[in-house]
């Protein structure tokens, strides 16, 4: 069917589209020359600010900046500081990607399940977290967070469990926002998956249920490897999200406890706008750059090797 | 009703109530007098409601003009980028010109970069000419943008072209069939993207926090985050801060959910 309409509009563009090019590139133009001037320019001056000096009293007076090779990147090799947030932001990453993933995948598994009714109201309050504004909710979690007066520990406590200091011990603090940060996501890749689900064609668990697999079979050789696609697509935009963290320490421990909140962008965010370091903030933004891309490069490797 | 059913209802209703719990704190806590919320065990409803937190944060602390700062903001950044937005689409989608593929395809792979690359720069060129800590700060990098451009070229892709013949057969300009044709056909995705850049806009933090340096000009995270720094010990007045925050993004996305969530899923599908 999608051939068959992809040679149609393609027979159909042949005529069309022969005389017009010229209004394509009116009609381009104001996007792309915005994209163009504040996207692309920035990115490749900020890869050159990246082999400078600029720092602030460059801001007063271009002429002072200094080519300086890479020793920015070599600075950042031996920055205690650049490593811890990169140790943090790393395990962030490592848990909370996953978690959000499974998290979201059992609610989607949850609504699609034929025995439940009113799921837009079920899907709309797990849904909730994600629309809202990330300051705001951060603020929220800092007071439920509260160790003599936060409901998490007034929760624990029903189970008697003693009171912990979510955000001031220098173990919890992270955990802490880990679990805000699933509450907050789950939501968005749950609708990813929902979407996924319902792709899958019904005939295949009706031969299934006809050679009598159980349903954890099922789930195993049917949903899983259909859902494959979509896992990739989810685990990726989730690690470029993750990867970016900054406005939950921002917020809830400024970096802390003993900075084992501080992020690579609340880093970059400290260095270059604070201290107005931006030679440094930019080799950091590139930093970041290069671990998104090779984190995407792994992602989409692993999924070709599982296909063959 | 078989047992089955009434644990999965029950483990779906408690998991649903349970992520609505910070909200409905957040609304009751946001009512209560100066203390009422630092107490242990604590309240879910507060025995008196009172309006002083709201009556702080508009008449000492300015919050109308904030509020208003983020609904300007978030309005003109829809509005431009839908329009600029829509054209870009509509050119992808249905016309042929030197090099499409490879600008498309250089367009899309450079969604991966990081906006935080791009901020130094941008501070910088915006500095230079004067603009930042104004509105223009925030509207220039929302101008166009490509994840909106994909997802209306996607769309414009499935309208048929003999319309677009018809219309050329009966002398309409380009503009004309852009703007009669392919734009009311395409309002459930301008829809769509409207509702993402208006809530995209409104929530942005990081960037309005660098670009934007006078309590006048804040949006309302970052005169939020700023506050948090001087009223940590005020739960009562920065849950208030954070209802009024968050109510208009609730109200948006409660009417038009259809229209986002069809779009998170037509974004995640793959050519």
């Amino acid at each position: 069917m999608v051939n068959w309409k992809r040679k149609m509009i393609k027979s159909a563009k042949n005529k069309f589209s022969t005389y017009s090019s010229s209004a394509a590139y009116i009609f381009l133009a104001p996007a792309l020359s915005a994209i163009f001037v504040f996207f692309f320019i920035p990115v490749i001056a900020a890869f050159i600010i990246s082999f400078t000096d600029f720092d602030i009293y460059a801001l007063g007076d271009f002429s002072t900046v200094r080519w300086v090779g890479f020793s920015n990147y070599f600075k950042l090799f031996d920055d205690p500081l650049f490593w811890q947030a990169l140790q943090n932001t790393f395990y962030f990453v490592i848990v909370t990607g996953p978690v959000s993933i499974a998290v979201s995948l059992t609610a989607a598994l949850l609504l699609n399940s034929k025995l439940v009714k009113f799921k837009a109201i079920f899907r709309a309050s797990y849904f909730m977290p994600v629309v809202t504004t990330l300051v705001a909710v951060a603020i929220v979690w800092r007071f439920i967070y509260h160790p003599k007066f936060g409901i998490m520990n007034y929760l624990l406590s029903l189970i008697s469990i003693s009171p912990i200091d979510w955000l001031g011990d220098p173990l919890w603090a992270m955990p802490a926002i880990m679990l805000m940060s699933v509450w907050k996501n789950f939501g968005y890749n749950m609708i990813i998956f929902i979407a996924g689900l319902q792709n899958i064609p019904e005939d295949l668990y009706e031969a299934a249920d006809i050679e009598g697999a159980s349903a954890w079979n099922q789930f195993r050789f049917i949903t899983l490897p259909m859902l494959a696609p979509t896992t990739v697509f989810v685990s990726i935009i989730t690690m470029i999200g993750y990867f970016q963290l900054f406005a939950e320490p921002y917020i809830m421990t400024q970096g802390g406890p003993l900075n084992k909140t501080l992020s690579i962008v609340q880093y970059m965010y400290q260095e270059g706008f604070r201290w107005w370091n931006m030679g440094y903030s930019a080799a950091i933004a590139f930093v970041l750059f290069f671990i998104i891309f090779v984190g995407t490069l792994i992602q989409f490797k692993l999924q070709k090797s599982d296909n063959t | 009703m078989n047992i089955k059913k009434i644990l999965l209802y029950i483990f779906i209703g408690l998991t649903s109530i349970l992520t609505l719990v910070p909200f409905i704190w957040m609304l009751s806590a946001s009512f209560m007098a100066d203390g009422k919320a630092s107490v242990f065990p604590p309240i879910f409803f507060p025995d008196e409601f009172v309006f002083s937190q709201y009556e702080t944060l508009f008449v000492r602390l300015s919050m109308a003009r904030t509020f208003l700062n983020s609904l300007l903001l978030s309005f003109s950044v829809t509005v431009i980028s839908l329009f600029f937005n829509s054209m870009a689409g509509f050119a992808f989608a249905k016309y042929r010109f030197i090099g499409k593929k490879k600008l498309f395809n250089l367009l899309l792979s450079s969604m991966i970069i990081p906006s935080q690359v791009t901020m130094l720069p941008l501070f910088l060129m915006l500095k230079s000419i004067g603009l930042i800590n104004t509105y223009m700060a925030i509207i220039i990098p929302g101008l166009a943008n490509i994840f909106g451009i994909f997802l209306i070229r996607q769309y414009i892709l499935a309208i048929p072209d003999s319309l677009i013949e018809a219309a050329k057969i009966d002398g309409a300009t380009d503009f004309q069939i852009y703007r009669k044709i392919i734009l009311p056909l395409a309002i459930p995705i301008l829809v769509t993207l409207a509702i993402f850049t208006f809530l995209g806009t409104w929530n942005d933090f990081l960037w309005p926090l660098i670009a934007l340096t006078d309590d006048s000009m804040y949006t309302l995270p970052v005169a939020l985050a700023n506050l948090m720094g001087e009223h940590t010990k005020d739960p009562e007045l920065m849950m208030a801060g954070s209802v009024l925050t968050i109510i208009p993004v609730i109200i948006v996305f409660l009417v038009l959910q259809k229209y986002y969530i069809k779009g998170i899923m037509m974004g995640s599908v793959k050519e």
